[in-house]
């Protein structure tokens, strides 16, 4: 059983987000970048999955080296080896296609990767890695079980869930659910040092799409504040001000 | 050239998601002069089908095969890129929703489109650039994306475009799809449906449970005020990792980002990461009784209260309001 994870390094979800150079950077400054969140949920399940010698768990990151204290941290959680992929994410379709690159010499059973990242928020890489491959894919699941030879997913559907049984290998993005988060142990930080980290070099791709620039929500009025014995006014305003009921 | 819309069908049935989507792909038409073409996968009857038109779609593509009946993934993706070729589509759009999320990567990279997800604003077309408005860090921004190639899919975040209805009448055409069988090899084994509730991520009025609520056992009031208000019930990260509320209903930067007309929070004091989720909400309701709570910054109205108290004097205005209209 082998499984791949694809990883992302995102700001930490505290971050208050700005922009530079007549907002069309993002201002890293003074950012903590951290594991994406559903990356993590991902990784853990991996780890779940293979415990006991039943597998392997490989992550995969294109970034560059910046990304490597991210990669040591997923090698402290429990991944046995990992690779990165020496270039800047430009977008999906840059990392999907270098991830289904690799992935087509060195093939996997199961490859997770995280519902979205929490900084573009495009949950594409899953669906695009899984038409590269020509495999199935899921893009946002809620609960994965596996046996020898396939997987049985639980996807969130309007208004309920679809539960899946899919013949590896596939693709899925793990949301909530899959599994609780792992906090690497003093091992695992030991350990991570010395696990393998490959580092190979991207292939060369057209790119589909360019980020021009930022904005952030245009801020809203001054909060109305309605006394709390008067609470039952809030109703007329909401639908004479407000004209939202 | 004309564009296409994937018109998401559930139980037979268009959402409004759908018709927000038609109507966003409908505007890119007329901005582009051309015509709309909608596609619709499954068992879905004439008299639907023919409400695709009625938000502006010139043809309506049917494909009703037996083996598309239920949602499967890699099939309709194959379906939608071969009627985009058919058609000589150049621009394909989609319903950001938990099936468009599956759809529009693999619809990309079959028709080598660039991408833009979650969209909350048509397309800019001027100076020669194609360039579309997203969200982006869950929220906390927007971002301005360039679709350099030919080819574009465009999936479209609920709440975010008006339905408006067009005068037209639409033209049912049957298509037949050609279906290999590798695209089949993930088999649904069940489907779970909820029933009777207004799902989160399309509901246009949300009420939201925080911390502030002390226990799953006081939810009554939560749940009761969003059906008198016929809204979705959601709660924040606290909440769902202890156990109170499913994953399914936390919003915010690692759960789902919502924009619905009228967001209401009750006993949330609205974390950076909380808010990340709900900034684009037309109104955002806060109730708290800590008058320090950061949720008030953010609040369009606000009442600094127990929620225990002034839950339930909104629930008996509310029933007040509908008895009068």
């Amino acid at each position: 059983m082998k499984i791949l994870v694809c990883i992302s390094n995102v700001p930490d979800t505290t971050t208050k987000i700005t922009f530079t150079d007549n907002n069309t950077q993002f201002n890293t400054v003074g950012v903590q970048f951290i594991l994406n969140p559903y990356d993590e949920i991902a990784l853990a399940r991996a780890i779940e999955l293979t415990e006991g010698g039943k597998g392997t768990v490989t992550v995969i990151n294109v970034g560059e080296v910046s990304t490597e204290a991210t990669i040591r941290k997923a090698l402290a959680i429990g991944a046995d080896d990992a690779i990165r992929i020496n270039a800047k994410p430009h977008d999906a379709w840059f990392v999907a296609y270098q991830v289904a690159q690799y992935v087509k010499e060195n093939p996997f059973d199961l490859i997770l990767t995280g519902r979205e990242s929490i900084d573009y928020n495009g949950s594409k890489v899953a669906g695009m890695l899984g038409e590269l491959l020509d495999i199935p894919s899921v893009s946002i699941i809620k609960k994965l079980d596996i046996d020898s030879d396939k997987g049985t997913v639980e996807r969130e559907i309007e208004g309920g869930k679809e539960i899946l049984i899919i013949p590896f290998p596939f693709v899925a993005g793990a949301a909530e659910g899959v599994a609780e988060p792992k906090i690497p142990n003093m091992r695992g930080i030991m350990s991570a040092r010395t696990k393998p980290l490959k580092v190979i070099e991207p292939a060369e791709v057209k790119t589909l799409s360019e980020i021009l620039s930022y904005e952030t929500p245009a801020p809203r009025g001054q909060v109305k504040l309605i006394p709390a014995e008067d609470s039952g006014k809030l109703v007329g305003l909401l639908h004479s001000e407000a004209r939202v009921i | 050239m004309p564009v296409l819309i994937y018109a998401e069908n559930t139980g037979g049935k268009f959402k409004k998601s759908t018709f927000e989507a038609i109507s966003y792909a409908k505007a890119i038409a007329d901005q582009l002069n051309t015509n709309l073409v909608a596609i619709s996968i499954g068992d879905v009857k004439a008299d639907v089908l023919a409400l695709a038109g009625k938000y502006g779609a010139d043809k309506i593509l049917n494909v009703s095969n037996d083996r598309l009946k239920h949602f499967a993934n890699q099939a309709y993706a194959s379906v939608i890129a071969e009627a985009a070729k058919k058609e000589q589509a150049e621009i394909v759009v989609l319903s950001n929703s938990f099936s468009g999320r599956g759809l529009a990567p693999r619809i990309a990279v079959k028709l080598q489109a660039g991408m833009a997800d979650g969209a909350v604003a048509l397309p800019e077309t001027s100076g020669g650039k194609f360039t579309v408005k997203k969200t982006a860090f869950s929220g906390k921004a927007f971002a301005t994306v360039e679709l350099t190639s030919a080819n574009k899919v465009i999936s479209l975040t609920p709440n975010s475009y008006k339905v408006v209805e067009q005068p037209g009448v639409g033209q049912i055409e049957e298509m037949a799809a050609e279906l290999r069988d590798s695209d089949f090899k993930a088999v649904v084994k069940e489907i779970v449906q909820s029933a009777d509730k207004v799902s989160l991520p399309d509901a246009e009025i949300v009420v939201s449970g925080g911390r502030g609520l002390k226990g799953p056992e006081n939810w009554g009031m939560i749940e009761e005020l969003a059906d008198l208000l016929g809204a979705a019930t959601a709660c924040s990260k606290p909440v769902s990792d202890a156990g109170w509320r499913p994953h399914s209903e936390h919003v915010g930067q690692t759960g789902i980002a919502v924009s619905p007309n009228l967001y209401i929070a009750v006993g949330i004091s609205g974390a950076i990461q909380h808010l990340a989720g709900v900034s684009s909400s037309k109104v955002i309701v806060v109730i708290n009784k800590d008058p320090e709570a950061p949720f008030f910054k953010v609040a369009d109205y606000g009442i600094v209260g127990d929620a225990f108290e002034v839950v339930p004097k909104l629930i008996s205005a509310i029933k007040e309001y509908k008895a009068s209209a």
